[in-house]
This record gives C-alpha cells, sequence and structure tokens, in this order.
C-alpha cells in the first residue's frame, strides 16, 4: 500500500456555502487547473471516498448529513475544508442558523482560507491532504499487522 | 398498476454541487409526486441586516450565491440608489451592465457544461468550463475576483475599466464566440443530444404563467418575459429581444440559455462602444434614509425581486429577496410528474436550480 497517495478519491459536499466554492473545486477538477493529475477522483458515493472536502458552514440541517456522510467513509480518511465558512462560519458565523465551520460537527484537518478560496489554494489543500493520507494509512497498515500478530 | 415506492434524492448526490433533496414517489419507472424539502443550505442571511450597516451590506447580500453574485449585490444597490434617491454616473451604469453580462455569460457556461455532464457527455462539460474560464480571466483582470468580485457600492462602482482593458474584452469575446460555435453544433445538431432533451420535461405556456416561473423557463415556455427590458442600468440604451422559444422542452432551455450567451456577448459588445469617457463612477451617499423601495431585476436564472424597508436608523428594517429558482421549484414539481426515473436527475439540472440563493 506504499503508493496509495497516487489514487485517492474525493467527496464533495457543499455544507451551506454560497456556491462560490463549490464552482471553484468544480474547476479545480476541470482541465485548466486538473487536480487529477495528483491522482485524486471526484465521486459521489461517500463508501468509496479517501479525502472529504466540505465547503460552507454548517447549519442546524446538515449538521446530521455532513457527521453521516464523514461516518460512512472508510478509514483512513482525510478532510479539508473549502472557504472561510467552512474554516470559522466567515461572513453567515452571525446568523441564527449557522452553528460554525465544518469542525464543530467533525474533525477537520486541512483548512483553505479565501472568499471564495481561489482554485491555486484548493490545489495547495489537496496536494497537502493526499501527502496526509498516505501518513495516515502507512499507520493504519501498521495497526492492523500488528493486531494480526496478536490474534495469531 | 406497480407498487408504489418513495425515493430519496439527495441532499448529497452527484448531479448539482448543491445539496437538493426531493422525495421521488414512484410507481414502477416512472414518478407519480415530486416533494421537495429545503433547509439544508438555509443561513438566515437576511438576519444580518441588524448587524451589519447598510454599506457592509453589499457585501453580505453579494455572497447569497457564488454564480449570480455581481446581480445580488447590483440589486441591492439599485434598492439603496432608489431610497437615497441618487442616480449612479452613467459610466458606472455601463460598467455594471458589462460585468452584469460577463457574469452572465459565466453563469450560462457553467450550466451548460452540469447539462452536458447530465447527458453524458464529459468531454463537451470540459469544453464548456473551459470557455467559462476565459470569461472568468476577463473578470479577474478587471475587478480582482474570480467569482465573487465586491465592485458594487451604493451609488456607483468601486473600480473602472481602463480603456486597454475595455479593448481587451472587446476582442476576447469574440474568440469566446468563435469557440462557442463549436460546441453550439453539439448541443443543436447532435442527434444524441436531441434524443435525450427533445419532448422531455414539458411546460406549457399555461402552465409555466400560472406556476409563475421565471427567466429562462419561462422564455423556453414562449412567455416574452425579460427583466431587462424594463430598462435599469445601460440596458434602456441597448438594443436586444429576449430569447423565446415555444417547445418548452428541455432542449427548449437549453436551446433559450446558449443563445443568451451570444446574446450577452453582443450586449457587451454595444455597451463597450456607448460607455462614454467620464471620470465619475460612484457619488458619496451619506446619512441613514427613510422609506422603502422594491427592484425587479433579470438574474442569469430569472427574475429576481429585491425589497428594502429603512426609518432613517444605521441599519435597515428589512430586506427581502425572492430568488428565480423559488419560482421556479414549482414548475420542477410540475415537470416531475410521470416523468422517467432516469430523467430526473436531467429535469433538476434544465431550470438551473441555485439552493443557495432559494434558501438564503
Amino acid at each position: 500500500m506504499a503508493k496509495i497517495k497516487k489514487s485517492p478519491w474525493l467527496l464533495h459536499y457543499d455544507g451551506s456555502s454560497c456556491n462560490g466554492c463549490d464552482i471553484e473545486v468544480l474547476a479545480c477538477l476541470t482541465p485548466i487547473y486538473d487536480a487529477e493529475r495528483f491522482g485524486v477522483m471526484n465521486t459521489g458515493d461517500p463508501m468509496q471516498a479517501d479525502i472529504f472536502l466540505i465547503t460552507g458552514g454548517i447549519n442546524t440541517q446538515n449538521a446530521e448529513v455532513v457527521k453521516q456522510l464523514y461516518n460512512q467513509m472508510p478509514r483512513p480518511k482525510v478532510v479539508v475544508a473549502v472557504g472561510v465558512c467552512a474554516c470559522t462560519g466567515g461572513v453567515f458565523k452571525d446568523c441564527y442558523n449557522i452553528l460554525g465551520g465544518a469542525d464543530t460537527v467533525i474533525p477537520v484537518d486541512i483548512y483553505v482560507p479565501g472568499c471564495a478560496a481561489r482554485p491555486q489554494s484548493i490545489i495547495d489543500g489537496i496536494v497537502q491532504a493526499v501527502e496526509l493520507f498516505q501518513k495516515r494509512s502507512d499507520e493504519h497498515d501498521k495497526e492492523m499487522k500488528n493486531k494480526g500478530r496478536e490474534a495469531s | 398498476m406497480g407498487k408504489r415506492s418513495i425515493i430519496p434524492y439527495g441532499p448529497q448526490h452527484p448531479v448539482l454541487p448543491e445539496p437538493i433533496h426531493i422525495d421521488l414517489v414512484i410507481e414502477d419507472e416512472r414518478v407519480i409526486e415530486a416533494i421537495p424539502s429545503v433547509g439544508f443550505i438555509h443561513r438566515g442571511l437576511e438576519s444580518l441586516v441588524d448587524r451589519r450597516d447598510i454599506h457592509q451590506l453589499t457585501y453580505v447580500i453579494e455572497r447569497t450565491c457564488g454564480i449570480c453574485s455581481f446581480g445580488h449585490g447590483m440589486g441591492y444597490c439599485e434598492t439603496m440608489e432608489d431610497i437615497f434617491g441618487v442616480e449612479v454616473p452613467k459610466r458606472a451604469k455601463f460598467l455594471r451592465t458589462i460585468w452584469f453580462e460577463l457574469s452572465r455569460m459565466h453563469s450560462h457556461l457553467l450550466w451548460l457544461g452540469l447539462l452536458a455532464d447530465a447527458f453524458g457527455y464529459e468531454n463537451l462539460f470540459y469544453q464548456c468550463w473551459r470557455i467559462r474560464e476565459k470569461v472568468l480571466d476577463l473578470i479577474e483582470m478587471t475587478t480582482g475576483g474570480r467569482v465573487i468580485f465586491s465592485v458594487n457600492k451604493i451609488g456607483g462602482v468601486l473600480k473602472d475599466i481602463s480603456p486597454e482593458h475595455l479593448r481587451l474584452i472587446d476582442s476576447s469575446i469574440d474568440d469566446i464566440k468563435a469557440e462557442l460555435e463549436v460546441i453550439k453544433k453539439t448541443f443543436i445538431e447532435d442527434s444524441t443530444v436531441q434524443s435525450r432533451l427533445r419532448g422531455i420535461g414539458i411546460i406549457t405556456k399555461e402552465q409555466a404563467h400560472a406556476l409563475g416561473c421565471a427567466g429562462p423557463v419561462a422564455r423556453a415556455s414562449g412567455i416574452r418575459c425579460d427583466m431587462r427590458k424594463r430598462g435599469y442600468e445601460a440596458y434602456q440604451f441597448l438594443d436586444f429581444e429576449p430569447i423565446i422559444s415555444d417547445a418548452g422542452d428541455c432542449f427548449a432551455r437549453c436551446y433559450c440559455r446558449l443563445m443568451e450567451v451570444f446574446q450577452s456577448i453582443d450586449l457587451i459588445h454595444q455597451a463597450i462602444g456607448m460607455i462614454p469617457d467620464e471620470t465619475d463612477i460612484s457619488i458619496d451617499v451619506k446619512g441613514n434614509p427613510t422609506g422603502e423601495s422594491f427592484i425587479r431585476i433579470e438574474q442569469p436564472r430569472g427574475e429576481a425581486v429585491f425589497y428594502v424597508k429603512a426609518s432613517g436608523k444605521p441599519h435597515i428594517d428589512r430586506f427581502r429577496l425572492r430568488t428565480p429558482t423559488f419560482a421556479n421549484l414549482p414548475g420542477l414539481c410540475e415537470m416531475l410528474k410521470g416523468a422517467e426515473l432516469s430523467d430526473v436527475g436531467l429535469m433538476v439540472v434544465t431550470i438551473d436550480p441555485c439552493i443557495s440563493c432559494t434558501e438564503r
């Protein structure tokens, strides 16, 4: 599993963002910016995803959805919060329906700032996430091996 | 008579980046009823009026939606200018029109890409987005932002476009037009696309009128409604006719939006030709106004209605926004009745839903 960083799959979910970051995430996957050259692939299925890109803050209704998506993803996994709304709540922080950034319900590993986050910074976030994902999956492998040894 | 079952569609699904949730009541493969449920993206943006002053609010309202952000900021500014009783300089009007049409182009190209993706043409999706990047480059060159470009202020605009940049826009949109001609062929003539779009999701003129559809959805059903004809900003000086189709199906909606990109190119050409050579691009507005105002503008997705009530305090009393997607959702639910399950994704895309606007 040494080269898993060459093929992690992305899951994108729009929390309660204004769409600005979402279309930039999509723009990242199109040929001009082409995040797929780092081996990542966009998927709509959380069961097959390794990296979770979340845009927008958490509100009372989507908190459960975000938690559920995170729990459906297999371990190891990495979460990237894209845009200032996903980082802290951003311009909508004072709104009555916003609980805060993505880290109010799920653990976030990488924060990508910006309103809207530029494709270059999103790609930077993805590249860091890919590195972290490799590290986590190595640790996960070791853990599994140790468990196997103990069992035998 | 088959057994009825309910299929939940969304909020997380691969067709749109946004969370839209619809419960589809189906019998065999046919949709009997579609029940949308909303609130996954509700932020309570309108409540910020008592925490941000009238000038700061411009930037908050712009973030109602990232795709049609310029229009929202402009609509709010127009409403406030109406309350203040001021008229913006003529050059500012033309600049707003140019940016507004550029943002309409990028919004429609984005949508054409999503549509191509929905009927399975991935390469066409990439082509649309590649052309869209050129529009975004023009926007970035003139404003500094790509999708949210805060250039509106109450009383005018914050940035001017230099004559060189105007010339560059003028020539670049011609290049874009040439590239669009190529993809237009696929959208209009390709037989696979035709078989996927023709006769699917029909809304008749009567239905569209009764359900209050707006924008390209209404125009595709033959209703001649385009708020730009109201003549706000520089549209009063420009010569154009709303693009109308009679069929009311998915293909008609695709055709209307595709043609509107060409129309926007023409409008930008006209605006650049007529822009007055002035230095004034904004006027200062001071104080806390009293009054209420109601403005309608044509967003890429249709008619948006802005309402502001102010009573001489630093904060306005009420801001209300009726967005085009909200008007088009009843049309979508009507369309989905009797549809094949496999066409649902396509139909959802053809009304160009912007859930962020709708739920704010």
